[in-house]
């Protein structure tokens, strides 16, 4: 049962993007940019977003962290490419939903859906949203902005 | 051979037994906070049904119990620590307030712009940040004794670092991220040299080994009730009973005081001086009776069995390809921090939280240690006398588990 459950959180396709994250690069003409931290694991990442109008023309990241952290950050960049502010605000409260254990609709999370073995284990919520909070905090100020999650 | 009967050892710790995600609880994570025997459960629950009260106060009998049961804990950690006086030991929350008190009360009435502070590369947090606070407060400089690549204190700038304007040096007996005894002694003679007092963190170090503040020698001894099977929120400060006497109270309050008047305050005599408001009666009552469990098993007899956890941990883990020890001092208490190459420790510590075995992973409230070795976090499993050599063997088990699913 355990091994099932574990099988569930490190899917292959967070594996893969653990040790090849997608968007893993600074961006020199970046227009937000903020600093995420988990202090309780020392997880620490950047992510860097170029707006073009409301439309997310390039989204990326760096800084390090665990498997969970570092593949849904890589999902994340993926995810958001080409999206409009709306539709990049409406995808993060999917994935929030999706993680702390409410209904949604997977067709809307696409690829997202695999990070769904998260909601099993609560300790690692925060690894799982960290890169998400770190966007939102990036979207909302052209300031270098830093999120705590904790 | 263990001289433990650790089958009856176990039956007091009801706590370890049960499952964990369908497996057996492997409780690795005693650094952090160890867990209780009965005797301590019993002590804090018949003293809240038969014996609650105020301290110090009442002539009715129940109050009278309480104070000869919190004056009688006070006398069992004297003992523990081989204190001269009753009078030297405080009651706090634990080893950080005890670290602050000796902060505010004992160095900050000394300090001037330029003084110094003396710590080490290893310290947990809570022996570093009371004194940045201190440093911010008076304008004196925080100095750091340097570390080694084994994770021992680099001791040869030491004589150096003790300068005129060096106003103490505190610093842990044992490491808490990767388990170095550090020569304390040493230090206490060469910094006595110089006029220099001495605090020694000793949280991690009264779970594993006899201590002796006389033989040490050092001007304060700080530990924490928790992680020596006592409840939380109880801890001790040891102090010369000579520099207690000159320092100013710290809090103020009921019981720390003779008399008050609205002109004039006379404060209490030794202790009770730096015990202000109703205390942890409870959690004293718990220390004691923690305090009684490990003398009843002899200090030694668990030492000597913690030894021999920690030697076959670290042969076992050694033996296994991608996995590096991070602390390999030649003296250490039972605490094997590693690292498994291109994993995460989060990530491990969730594994092993699979299979029933705790660990802590993180920085270990050390991140100046985390940053000498270039690493975010370790995992970090830490033996007490209760755990098995079937339990070193989980430890194995979960590597190996680790490493089958990162392959």
């Amino acid at each position: 049962m355990s091994s099932a459950d574990l099988r569930d959180l490190y899917q292959q396709v967070i594996m893969d993007h653990n040790k090849k994250p997608r968007n893993f690069r600074e961006m020199s003409d970046a227009n937000h940019l903020a600093h995420g931290n988990n202090p309780l694991c020392g997880d620490a990442l950047v992510v860097f977003v170029k707006l073009d109008d409301d439309v997310i023309d390039d989204v990326s990241f760096q800084g390090s962290g665990c498997a969970i952290s570092v593949a849904s950050a890589s999902l994340m960049t993926e995810a958001l490419k080409g999206k409009t502010l709306a539709e990049a605000e409406a995808l993060y409260e999917q994935v929030h939903k999706q993680m702390t254990g409410e209904d949604v609709d997977s067709a809307t999370l696409g690829k997202l859906a695999v990070l769904s073995g998260v909601k099993e284990f609560p300790a690692r919520v925060k690894c799982a949203t960290l890169s998400w909070h770190t966007m939102h905090a990036a979207m909302d100020s052209d300031h270098n902005l830093s999120v705590t999650t904790e | 051979m263990s001289r433990l009967d650790l089958q009856a050892i176990r039956q007091d710790f009801p706590i370890l037994d049960q499952s964990i995600n369908g497996h057996p609880l492997v409780y690795l994570d005693n650094a952090a906070s160890s867990q209780k025997p009965i005797q301590v459960i019993d002590a804090v629950a018949n003293y809240y049904r038969k014996d609650n009260a105020n301290v110090h106060r009442g002539v009715h009998r129940l109050s009278q119990r309480a104070t000869d049961a919190y004056e009688g804990a006070r006398d069992k950690v004297r003992g523990f620590v081989n204190a001269k006086s009753d009078k030297e030991i405080i009651f706090v929350r634990g080893a950080t307030e005890a670290i602050n008190l000796v902060a505010q009360s004992f160095v900050r009435p000394q300090l001037q712009v330029g003084d110094e502070i003396l710590i080490s590369h290893l310290e947990h947090h809570a022996n570093i940040v009371p004194w940045q606070i201190l440093c911010e407060q008076t304008g004196a400089k925080l100095k750091v004794i340097p570390m080694t690549e084994v994770g021992e204190l680099d001791l040869s700038t030491f004589d150096d670092l003790l300068t005129t304007r060096t106003k103490i040096l505190a610093v842990g007996h044992v490491s808490n991220a990767l388990g170095t005894i550090n020569s304390v002694k040493e230090m206490i003679v060469k910094a006595h040299a110089k006029n220099i007092p001495v605090l020694i963190d000793g949280a991690q170090a009264v779970p594993h080994m006899v201590v002796d503040v006389q033989d040490l020698d050092c001007d304060f001894y700080v530990f924490s009730g928790h992680k020596m099977f006592a409840p939380t929120g109880i801890g001790a400060l040891y102090g010369k009973q000579d520099l207690l006497a000159e320092m100013p109270p710290w809090q103020g309050g009921g019981d720390m005081i003779l008399s008050v008047s609205f002109e004039h305050t006379q404060y209490n005599e030794l202790p009770y001086k730096f015990e202000a408001g109703t205390p942890n009666i409870a959690g004293t009552i718990g220390l004691g009776a923690a305090i009684d469990y490990m003398q009843n098993l002899g200090i030694s007899n668990l030492a000597e069995h913690e030894h021999n956890l920690l030697v076959a941990a670290t042969e076992k883990v050694n033996a296994i390809d991608g996995v590096r020890i991070i602390g390999t001092a030649e003296h250490k208490a039972s605490v094997l921090s590693f690292m498994i190459e291109g994993v995460h420790p989060h990530d491990v510590g969730t594994i092993f939280d699979q299979q029933g075995v705790a660990i802590r992973t993180g920085h270990h409230c050390a991140q100046p240690v985390m940053q000498f070795y270039g690493i975010p976090a370790t995992a970090r499993a830490s033996f007490a006398f209760y755990n098995t050599m079937e339990e070193v063997d989980a430890l194995v088990l979960g590597i190996k588990k680790v490493q089958e699913l990162f392959a």
